[in-house]
């Protein structure tokens, strides 16, 4: 499943990941098969409303991309266009094309069901079934038909999960017991044990403390290689910490008729976010003067 | 701004803190106007148990027992108080009732909380409430005129094998699931003599339920006699119609308690509609799924008009188990007993008689309604 053996990891950190300025179809030749995520012009409406508006940009493998930006501003329901969690919510639609390994996500002969298995979700609050550690984990390979060598992927995945030591003698026990942050890693671990090649993160860190938190960042860090990863986050320096690029979104507010479309604003090397932004907006809000 | 500052500064005394002593008397009065009307119901309640206690102790007292076991039937002008006649009507009733309802009731509650959109739960939920509203003697009626010529008459030999067949495979299913889990607390629980025990005895009872239940409905089967007048099944499918909407809006309120996060994690680990609602959204909501089957149970045996009217029997009934034929429930016992002109008369003990099936039914029904509460205290707790 991992695709680390595929391609050799040529770039480890590219200088730019998807300018929207640049053309997204003439990217180097070198770098296309890194490409996971390709997104054009995506509007994401509720109804007639547009919640998100002309979203245009690429995620590449092994990557860390963090997508910031204030209240309201559609970072969530992006990424839940990448595993078309949308789909669950009624009168939601997508447009625009958003390909996923050079394959249209949103292709009527696509199953959702299918594409969810490859790309895992964790969600802003821990959200662990009432059953034990151990079915927790093994709930998606079991839902997608697998009986034998669950035990094994229940401990690997706890491992990968920096789980498997607290937990590893109490696999019977309830979930619910766990603290919020062990609740969490277990989530993270429940969505490596499907074997997906993306992990979308919903600010999984918002409900948990500090120490909690910097478990999951150094997880992050840890599993990067193996998985790419997408992560929403409130927390501008948990963007900065742990993404490998950035992309800043923002609420284009229309006072007349009160409505808040989101759109993005750039997408850069992280490190060029923080540092030096291209837009005025990106660096009004990473330096605190807005939102 | 300095004289607002001054008014801060000056010191308060008591009575400008204090409540008005005329208000304070509407208080008090209020409160204790709530807590009567509160205790009249408990009163009421008291009465009537001690009434029924009392009478039934009477008959208690009073009756041969040896002749309330046993017994051609239940004829109390003759003095014959056969309580397991009545008492296996009453189940036999119920049973069917709850093979009409259950599944029915649990299917619609799956598909309002986990299928239906906005559009066709705005309408089938109060359709749902409007059965739950039709008068029993009406529900009653109709399994007489309409249930029985209908759908009891035309069950034939072959057809209630294969209906058999089908609940015993049911009954087979739930017990081997429930079986599995007893099975692995048996092996967990080497430390713990007292759950092997309590699983070896869930085990043996669902097996002897089986062996009874299949004893049963092959004798059925053998003296096995069409009837378009009314019978048990009539009246059991009568009550079922009766429980569906308690079954549904019992369950579908268990489901919908479930945290949408749960489905939402389901479906993101690749699970379709189908597995979320019966690995995640099923299991979650048992205790009230439960607590819906147990409600309604208890008031399957305490339904009254509709087994009156359609069961098949006035005021007697000769023994039988056979869900076809004519029968007289407890509750419908008490109601001819306690009806027409010549009503509570007869050998000695007969008004007596109904005193006591009636604290039967009461107790059963009690016990089952705290059963039913504590399971739905217990899915308050799991989340």
């Amino acid at each position: 499943m991992s695709m680390t053996d595929e391609a050799p990891r040529l770039i480890e950190r590219p200088v730019a990941a998807g300018d929207p300025s640049a053309a997204p179809g003439t990217p180097s030749v070198a770098t296309e098969r890194d490409v996971v995520f390709r997104s054009e012009d995506v509007n994401v409406y509720y109804g007639s409303f547009r919640a998100v508006r002309d979203v245009t940009f690429d995620v590449r493998k092994n990557q860390i991309m963090a997508l910031i930006g204030p209240s309201g501003c559609g970072k969530s329901t992006v990424l839940r266009c990448y595993n078309r969690m949308n789909d669950l919510i009624k009168d939601a639609r997508v447009t625009g094309t958003i390909t996923y390994r050079g394959t249209n996500l949103y292709d009527e002969r696509v199953d959702p069901v299918e594409v969810r298995r490859r790309i895992g979700m964790v969600f802003q609050k821990p959200n662990p079934f009432p059953k034990s550690i151990y079915d927790n984990v093994a709930y998606g390979p079991r839902v997608a038909g697998q009986k034998k060598g669950l035990d094994e992927i229940v401990e690997n995945s706890l491992r990968k999960a920096a789980l498997w030591e607290e937990v590893s003698d109490r696999l019977k026990d309830s979930a619910l017991g766990l603290s919020g942050g062990q609740q969490q890693r277990l989530c993270i671990a429940r969505a490596i044990a499907v074997g997906p090649d993306v992990l979308l993160m919903d600010e999984p860190c918002s409900a948990l403390d500090p120490i909690a938190t910097a478990h999951i960042e150094d997880l992050m860090q840890e599993i990067k290689q193996d998985y790419t990863i997408m992560i929403v986050t409130h927390n501008m320096q948990q963007a900065a910490r742990v993404s490998d690029t950035t992309a800043f979104f923002t609420a284009d507010v229309r006072s007349e008729n009160d409505t808040r479309t989101g759109i993005l604003v750039e997408v850069d090397a992280t490190q060029k976010i923080f540092s030096n932004p291209s837009d005025e907006r990106t660096e009004n809000y990473v330096t605190g003067r807005f939102g | 701004m300095t004289d607002t500052s001054v008014v801060h500064q000056e010191l308060l005394t008591v009575d400008q803190l204090q409540i008005a002593p005329s208000r304070r008397h509407r208080e008090v009065i209020i409160r204790y106007i709530l807590l009567v009307t509160a205790l009249v119901s408990v009163l009421v309640s008291t009465l009537i148990v001690w009434s029924l206690v009392r009478e039934a102790w009477t008959f208690v007292t009073g009756v041969v027992w040896a002749d309330t076991w046993g017994q051609q039937g239940w004829f109390p002008r003759r003095g014959l108080y056969d309580i397991p006649t009545i008492v296996v009507a009453s189940l036999i009733v119920t049973g069917i009732a709850m093979v009409v309802a259950g599944p029915l009731g649990l299917g619609a509650a799956v598909y309002l909380s986990e299928y239906a959109n906005r559009r066709v739960r705005s309408w089938l939920k109060p359709a749902l409430e409007i059965l739950a509203g039709i008068p029993s003697v009406v529900l009653g009626f109709f399994a007489l005129t309409w249930i029985a010529p209908n759908i009891v008459g035309r069950i034939g030999k072959t057809t209630f094998l294969v209906l058999g067949a089908v609940i015993l495979i049911g009954y087979a299913a739930i017990s081997a699931v429930i079986a599995r889990s007893k099975i692995k607390q048996y092996r967990e629980g080497t430390t713990d003599p007292s759950a092997r025990i309590g699983a070896v005895a869930s085990i043996a009872t669902l097996v002897v339920v089986f062996a009874l239940a299949l004893a049963w409905i092959l004798n059925v089967w053998l003296e096995f006699a069409p009837n378009n007048a009314g019978s048990l099944t009539a009246a059991g499918i009568g009550v079922g119609i009766l429980t569906i909407p308690l079954v549904a809006s019992i369950s579908e309120d268990a489901m919908a308690a479930v945290p949408d996060s749960l489905r939402q994690a389901s479906a993101g680990l690749g699970a379709r509609k189908r597995t979320t609602a019966t690995t995640v959204v099923l299991p979650a909501a048992i205790s009230g799924i439960v607590a819906a089957f147990i409600v309604a149970v208890s008031r399957a045996i305490g339904e009254t008009m509709v087994v009156f009217m359609a069961a098949g029997a006035a005021d007697a009934a000769r023994w039988t188990d056979n869900p076809f034929e004519g029968g007289l429930t407890m509750t419908a016992a008490m109601a001819s007993l306690a009806s027409g002109t010549d009503s509570v008369v007869g050998e000695g003990l007969t008004f007596q008689s109904l005193y006591f099936v009636g604290l039967l039914l009461f107790l059963t029904t009690l016990s089952l309604n705290i059963i039913a509460s504590r399971f739905v205290a217990k899915v308050r707790e799991v989340y």
